[in-house]
């Protein structure tokens, strides 16, 4: 019996922050674009700085009307924002937050079962693409296939570095097995891993395949209200479990200078918003990229570091055994 | 040697119902999300209006009607980079299994070699691409 609870807390635990840390990136997001633009953002809502600005967006979508265009492929249309953002919830259990038994679930090959399930969440933007027999939502589609091409490959080598790190594929193991210096030792391979993932999400500078004043908005020109808000999600989830994974893998998760036994979570959730503040950050810096020089920049710059990274690992492992 | 199999197979039980157990918390969860989608999308079905005119049905293209069809011929030019990107990813799943094992007692130097083997043909592979002008997107 307490085995059951103890899973439906933890369910219920990872459900509640896949719900709420989203809208916490995506207010911060609001909130920090305006300021590094001289404005002052959303301050109306809620009263305090506008802090229930994504709950009154939400009110607003959930009662807009649900359009599919006449000439749409209506069952594949209605259900792709759910593909686009289940998988991000999915793979949200397996990451450990502290030490012991602080995860959702502990999945014996992590690394594996987080890297397979975040890439479904891909097909949920293609299937939007082709299903809204829109030539510019096919057009978003495309570039979104195209994205995968580039960064799929150095995100897994990336992460296979780290496997050999710690000589297991599960993120519990990765944690536990940890050193300080394991981040200079990785470092090249988290930036790799860290941009492969921000082309994944679609985000600036690699947010071509939504590029608004080439192609409206991609593949979700054609959704409306509670679907189009879904996807909004589905990017937030997506910032979540990518600075979440860059954490664990990269920076150490829930270790740090002091308290780690205690706090261990504390530190998780610190190095997450760091690096989640960072994706807004460079949102606002850079200018977006074209489909070609991002295929560029991962086959020539990405893979070839990657695999460097992957060297390197692997010598220091066999020296210092 | 009966005994040594009874007690493999035991470990070998056990380690099957650790691994159902997590995958089936996983395919709990996969259950609750559907259902949250289910009960999201019907419930804004009970919200939100429903006034369909003809107009508002026509696909959205720069604001002017839309000519031809939108499932429209195009080249995707990108093709090559697909091929090069099933063979490279194939290959380096088998990175994987061979991560967890590789500096274990007993292999050490050996498979840091086959390491180096197996990267230097990863690279040639990526080098001859290279030079073919395949990672060009004309």
């Amino acid at each position: 019996m307490t085995g059951t609870l103890d899973v439906v807390v933890r369910l219920l635990a990872v459900f509640v922050a896949f719900l709420v840390l989203p809208l916490v990136v995506g207010q911060t997001e609001h909130k920090v674009m305006a300021h590094m633009q001289g404005r002052l953002g959303p301050m109306y809502a809620g009263g305090f700085h506008g802090w229930a600005q994504l709950v009154a967006d939400g009110v607003k979508f959930a009662q807009k009307e649900d359009v599919v265009p006449a000439g749409a492929d209506r069952r594949i249309f209605q259900l792709a924002p759910a593909v686009a953002l289940l998988p991000y919830l999915l793979v949200l259990v397996a990451i450990p937050i502290g030490p012991g038994n602080q995860v959702g679930q502990s999945v014996d090959a992590g690394i594996f079962f987080v890297l397979a399930v975040m890439g479904v969440g891909v097909l949920g933007s293609m299937m939007a693409g082709w299903a809204s027999a829109n030539k510019f939502s096919l057009l978003g589609g495309l570039r979104t296939a195209a994205q995968l091409l580039a960064y799929e490959l150095p995100m897994v080598l990336a992460a296979a570095s780290v496997a050999m790190a710690a000589g297991t594929v599960s993120l519990v193991g990765v944690l536990d097995a940890f050193h300080w210096w394991w981040v200079p030792w990785q470092i090249v391979g988290g930036l790799v891993f860290f941009t492969a993932g921000l082309a994944e999400l679609q985000r600036p500078p690699f947010d071509m395949p939504v590029a608004d004043s080439e192609i409206i908005f991609g593949a979700y020109t054609e959704y409306t209200g509670l679907r189009f808000a879904l996807f909004l999600l589905s990017e937030y989830a997506g910032i979540v479990v990518l600075c979440g994974l860059t954490t664990v893998l990269f920076l150490g998760g829930w270790h740090g200078p002091f308290g780690a036994d205690g706090l261990g979570w504390l530190w998780t959730l610190l190095k997450t918003a760091v690096l989640a503040f960072v994706v807004i950050w460079l949102r606002v810096s850079y200018p977006r990229l074209r489909e070609d020089q991002l295929q560029k920049l991962a086959w020539t710059v990405l893979i070839p570091l990657a695999l460097a990274q992957i060297a390197l690992t692997g010598v220091v492992k066999v020296v210092i055994q | 040697m009966p005994e040594t199999t009874v007690r493999t197979a035991d470990a070998g039980l056990g380690l099957a119902a650790g691994y159902f157990h997590s995958y089936s918390v996983v395919g709990l969860l996969a259950v609750v999300g559907v259902v949250f989608v289910a009960v999201a999308f019907a419930s804004g079905r009970l919200l939100r209006p429903v006034v369909p005119t003809r107009e508002k049905m026509l696909t959205y293209e720069c604001g002017v009607d839309p000519v031809g069809e939108g499932w429209a011929h195009t080249q995707v030019r990108y093709y090559v980079y697909a091929f090069l990107y099933v063979i490279f990813a194939v290959d380096s799943i088998f990175l994987f299994p061979w991560a967890t094992v590789f500096a274990a007692p007993g292999f050490g130097s050996t498979t840091l070699v086959e390491m180096f083997v197996f990267l230097g043909f990863l690279a040639v592979g990526l080098l001859y691409a290279w030079k073919k002008g395949v990672l060009e997107w004309t």
